[in-house]
């Protein structure tokens, strides 16, 4: 168990079933008052948030996690399926979970996925990924609207802003931490 | 910590010596290591076997009214076991001022007259900045009785959640950040009788206790009282907060016998504790106490 004073960002424990990560902690004490703990926690499924007070001598039961390799498989509605690269195993993440992560994956692509039990609830990338343009209007030489970038879009559906000399078939480096383009892949 | 902030917390040692020698105040200097504090039932000493370190110097400074000084002010360090926070240290340093014949409303206009000083003496442009809110001390300060506040901020009767033992949780989270939102600086006045361990009962409503807090930018400033000077009650309410420690698991803490034979010459007076680390971090806009102090424990 953990003592509410052992809390401090970074934590991740139970709360209701679902796992939480501790976002802000701060030991509080009004004057002549009782110790209490203000905490700021976020839902590492669903990303909701909560703001609960504590009073010392509470306990919690950490959230123990558990990171393994996957490859990603096939998507069907809004169910996706990675296979662990060990077991074989198949386990299936609710898009939910995915966040920003389905923008960024194609089938067969190796990721890290996180498991809370046996529940996997996020996806963790590499920090760059190439995907290829699949839709993006052909740069006009002489243009003169002094715009910089485009809209274009990748095999995985997204839609983010290229330079113009961008064109169609093109692979590109996506920093999966931001989500924008980063760098043409030299051919 | 900065030079610029070690200068600006020297600005304001200065300031507040100055402002309380002019208006003819005694600084007074007693021991920090002392066989007995006040038994609080939240405040944990340090101890220093078989002594304590001072958790406040109230003891040894009421001793002195009792000895017939009027007017005596303190900056000291104090220590409280286990309280480590953005706003809280184990060792901080604490501003005391007593007056011999007065109430707690005189130390509210004390408050005044000190943060209007203060804001004159240390920041640029003679208000407080917190968060990017301007605070100006010059402006007519909000009075709120802890009743209203409660009624206003939580919808809850603070007498009533005394009672239910939620009154610290609905301070901390319904009422302080409603005050953190006004901003001129606040007197949070008539605490729950049970909330004011040393101080007197107001004579019209002994439900209440004639205690209040300084709030600037919802950070708690200072804790000012009317003295109890009645020795049996006193006694009574150490006993008390001993046996709410003991059913909670802490330790009983010994009675400052001394103070209690000699409360019964103290005259009726008045006495405030303000945290000096917390106004440096006013007066810097600091985010937290670390700022403000030359080490912080974590870097000793």
């Amino acid at each position: 168990m953990l003592s509410v004073a052992d809390l401090k960002k970074g934590t991740k424990l139970i709360l209701d079933g679902d796992p939480f990560v501790v976002t802000a902690f701060d030991f509080v004490k009004p004057g002549k008052g009782q110790a209490l703990y203000k905490c700021k926690m976020k839902n590492m499924i669903n990303g909701t948030t909560l703001d609960r007070t504590y009073r010392s001598g509470e306990n919690f039961e950490p959230a123990s996690m558990d990171e393994r390799d996957m490859e990603y498989l096939y998507k069907e509605g809004t169910h996706y399926t990675f296979m662990d690269q060990q077991s074989y195993e198949q386990v299936v993440m609710e898009e939910d979970a995915m966040g920003d992560a389905k923008n960024f994956l194609l089938e067969n692509t190796k990721v890290s996925v996180l498991l809370f039990g046996e529940k996997p609830i996020g996806v963790s990338l590499p920090n760059f990924v190439n995907l290829r343009v699949i839709q993006t209007d052909p740069w006009i030489k002489g243009d003169t609207s002094g715009s910089d970038s485009k809209p274009a879009t990748l095999e995985t559906g997204y839609v983010l802003r290229v330079p113009p000399f961008i064109e169609e078939n093109e692979l590109v480096v996506i920093d999966t931490r931001t989500g924008e383009y980063s760098t043409r892949v030299k051919g | 910590m900065s030079h610029a902030a070690l200068t600006v917390r020297a600005q304001v040692l200065q300031a507040i010596r100055q402002y309380f020698v002019e208006r003819g105040f005694l600084e007074v200097e007693t021991p920090l290591l002392i066989p007995a504090n006040a038994p609080e039932e939240y405040i944990d000493p340090v101890t220093a076997l078989p002594w304590q370190l001072q958790t406040s110097p109230e003891i040894c400074m009421k001793r002195l009214l009792c000895r017939g000084h009027q007017l005596i002010f303190q900056i000291s360090h104090c220590w409280r076991a286990n309280e480590r926070g953005s706003r809280h240290l184990s060792e901080f340093t604490m501003l005391e001022w007593y007056r011999a014949g007065a109430d707690y409303r005189e130390l509210m206009d004390d408050c005044i007259g000190l943060l209007r000083q203060i804001a004159v003496c240390c920041t640029s442009d003679g208000k407080f900045t917190r968060f990017g809110k301007k605070i100006d001390p010059t402006a007519n300060w909000l009075r709120i009785g802890v009743q209203e506040a409660f009624l206003r901020f939580a919808q809850v009767d603070a007498l009533a959640s005394v009672q239910n033992g939620c009154f610290d949780e609905l301070l901390v989270s319904q009422v302080e950040p409603e005050l953190e939102k006004i901003d001129v600086p606040v007197l949070l006045t008539d605490y729950p009788a049970p909330m004011a361990a040393l101080a007197r009962l107001k004579s019209d409503d002994p439900r209440f206790a004639e205690r209040f807090e300084l709030y600037l930018a919802g950070l708690e400033l200072a804790n000012g009282f009317s003295e109890l000077i009645d020795p049996e009650e006193q006694r009574d309410r150490f006993n008390e907060a001993n046996h709410k420690r003991q059913l909670a698991g802490r330790s009983v803490l010994p009675l400052p016998e001394r103070f209690l034979t000699e409360l019964s010459t103290m005259p009726p007076s008045a006495g405030i504790a303000l945290g000096v680390d917390r106004l440096v971090m006013l007066v810097t806009d600091a985010a937290t106490i670390d700022e403000v102090v030359a080490f912080r424990p974590e870097e000793l």
